[in-house]
């Protein structure tokens, strides 16, 4: 059976201020996909995922979206979770309203929210975990509580992707642990992209890779190799598989000395 | 002294029908720039329109229409400038707001003899204030009005987090432009009542008393309207008792009315611990 694809991106190039961080990308991201985005800081994760999410205008290429019809539109569904949050915490609003931001693009701008769509602000709520915290004004949560919320605000409109960038940073071992059970299971119903500096935590749940550094490099499996940390050009930091969790330091390119600047 | 007695003149009951408007008007852009963190550019914008207010003297034209163009102007300038970052949004407001004053300056000084119109200008005289000013303000009130009602979800949701809302295909752009040209238009009309040098007093005292009392903005702009309307009654009274100039005293009551609010959570805070 194939897979309808739900985007396609070609010779993608984006940026700020019209100078390219990201250029000549090409990705078909297909229904069902998990795909985690990697790669080295600066290499251009964040502005990759905006511009998917249309934050970014791209500066050349193609970024086409399809329906789960198979139909191309403009406005797809999608879900988004900025990486740390840099709002402001004395804003004057509730965790109830900034879930409902999250069912904006449903709603049409001239509407307002109903009955029901408070409702399904609060099954998410519910379903994270955190509905007693539903009318906290968000200044007074903690760091994973806040975490949560922007979840819920991402995935409220029941997206057909979802667009993650950074989801455990705050998070404390608990909810670290329940976050990726979660996005197993929404992941039976929508497609994630998901940047992640957590490249241990990675392999266990995504179903592809995709690399950044400047270009993209796409790996259709979550193994992480030798080729992909060739593309960071710095050691990190792995996790094997086993019955005892244990790390294992991969060795220094031939070219280390090169990096000693790191 | 009576206190009736000063509700049967006509110039007092413009001035409390200013008072109103002053109070919807600002409560709404008061309790918007105070969440959104723009008093500076609001400041900016409010001592840019000076410069229209000397220039409007000069060449003899109508004040208002002088304030307004410099005011609009200056604020779309800061909006569009904060929109590229290479720019340091703060110093360019540092410079517009000194620009306008100095234009100002200088156009009074070429202008000959005493300038009354002036003076109200930078101190406000809500007492004097035209059926012409009255009618624009109120008019100010329901295009405001309107507006929130309107586009209240999307104007939260880029007031909170702008990048998150255009994902929305939210009009951020006509919603941010829009406001800043709300915020212009209600500075101008404000400085009848309190003046250049006061104005942003009457838009930042009520709403920051009123997030002592609620942490949501819809409250926020309602509890503002409430307080800032007891503020320009009351201080409009006290200024008609101790005869002192309205403007100042109606902003002294403002921040009165926000100690004692402060004061109350302060006592309940201690009672209950």
């Amino acid at each position: 059976m194939t897979r309808n694809k739900l985007i396609e991106i070609s010779d993608l190039s984006a940026g700020y201020y019209g100078k390219p961080v990201i250029y000549h990308i090409h990705l078909t991201v297909y229904e069902g996909d998990f795909i985690g985005i990697i790669g080295p800081n600066g290499g251009g994760k964040t502005t990759f995922i905006k511009t998917i999410a249309g934050i970014i205008k791209p500066l050349s290429g193609m970024l086409i979206f399809y329906s789960p019809e198979g139909q191309a539109i403009e406005k797809p569904k999608l879900g988004y979770l900025p990486q740390v949050n840099t709002f402001d915490k004395s804003f004057p609003i509730s965790v109830e309203e900034v879930v409902l931001t999250g069912l904006l693009s449903a709603k049409g701008r001239l509407r307002r929210f109903r009955a029901n769509d408070k409702e399904a602000v609060h099954e998410v709520l519910e379903r994270l975990k955190i509905s007693h915290l539903a009318s906290k004004p968000i200044g007074e949560l903690s760091g994973g509580q806040m975490q949560r919320v922007f979840l819920a605000r991402a995935i409220v409109s029941q997206p057909w992707i979802l667009l993650l960038d950074e989801p455990s940073t705050y998070a404390d071992n608990r909810f670290e642990a329940e976050l990726y059970e979660l996005l197993v299971q929404l992941n039976e119903k929508m497609t994630i992209l998901m940047v992640s500096h957590d490249l241990g935590m990675i392999p266990s749940y995504i179903k592809s890779i995709a690399c950044v550094n400047g270009t993209l490099h796409y790996h259709p499996t979550p193994e992480i190799t030798p080729e992909i940390l060739r593309v960071y050009n710095c050691p990190i930091e792995l996790i094997a598989h086993g019955i005892v969790p244990h790390r294992v330091l991969s060795t220094h390119q031939e070219n280390s000395s090169t990096n000693e600047s790191h | 002294m009576n206190l009736i007695e000063p509700f049967g003149y006509v110039f007092f009951q413009h001035a409390l029908l200013a008072s109103v408007f002053s109070a919807i008007i600002c409560g709404f852009i008061g309790a918007y720039i105070v969440s959104r963190r723009m008093v500076f550019i609001s400041g900016g914008i409010t001592h840019a329109s000076f410069g229209g207010m000397g220039l409007a003297y000069f060449f003899g034209f109508n004040y208002l229409l002088g304030a307004a163009v410099f005011a609009l102007v200056s604020a779309l300038v800061v909006e569009y400038l904060s929109k590229r970052t290479e720019v340091r949004e703060d110093s360019a407001i540092g410079m517009l707001w000194s620009l306008g004053m100095a234009i100002g300056i200088i156009f009074t000084f070429l202008s000959p003899g005493y300038a009354p119109n002036l003076m109200s200008g930078l101190f406000g005289s809500i007492l004097a204030v035209s059926n012409t000013e009255l009618w624009l303000m109120a008019v100010l009130a329901i295009i405001i009005i309107l507006f929130f009602i309107q586009f209240f979800p999307a104007i939260l949701a880029v007031a909170f987090d702008m990048e998150y809302a255009s994902t929305h295909h939210i009009p951020v752009n006509f919603i941010n432009y829009s406001l800043i040209s709300l915020i212009a238009l209600a500075i101008v009309l404000n400085i009848r009542v309190s003046g250049i040098i006061l104005v942003l007093a009457m838009m930042t005292i009520p709403p920051v008393t009123a997030n002592l009392l609620t942490k949501r903005l819809k409250p926020m702009i309602l509890l503002s309207i409430a307080l800032g309307l007891a503020g320009n009654v009351l201080g409009l009274i006290f200024s008609y008792l101790l005869n002192l100039p309205s403007g100042a005293t109606i902003i002294v009551t403002h921040i009165l009315i926000f100690g004692i609010v402060r004061l109350c959570i302060s006592l309940r805070e201690t009672h209950t611990a």
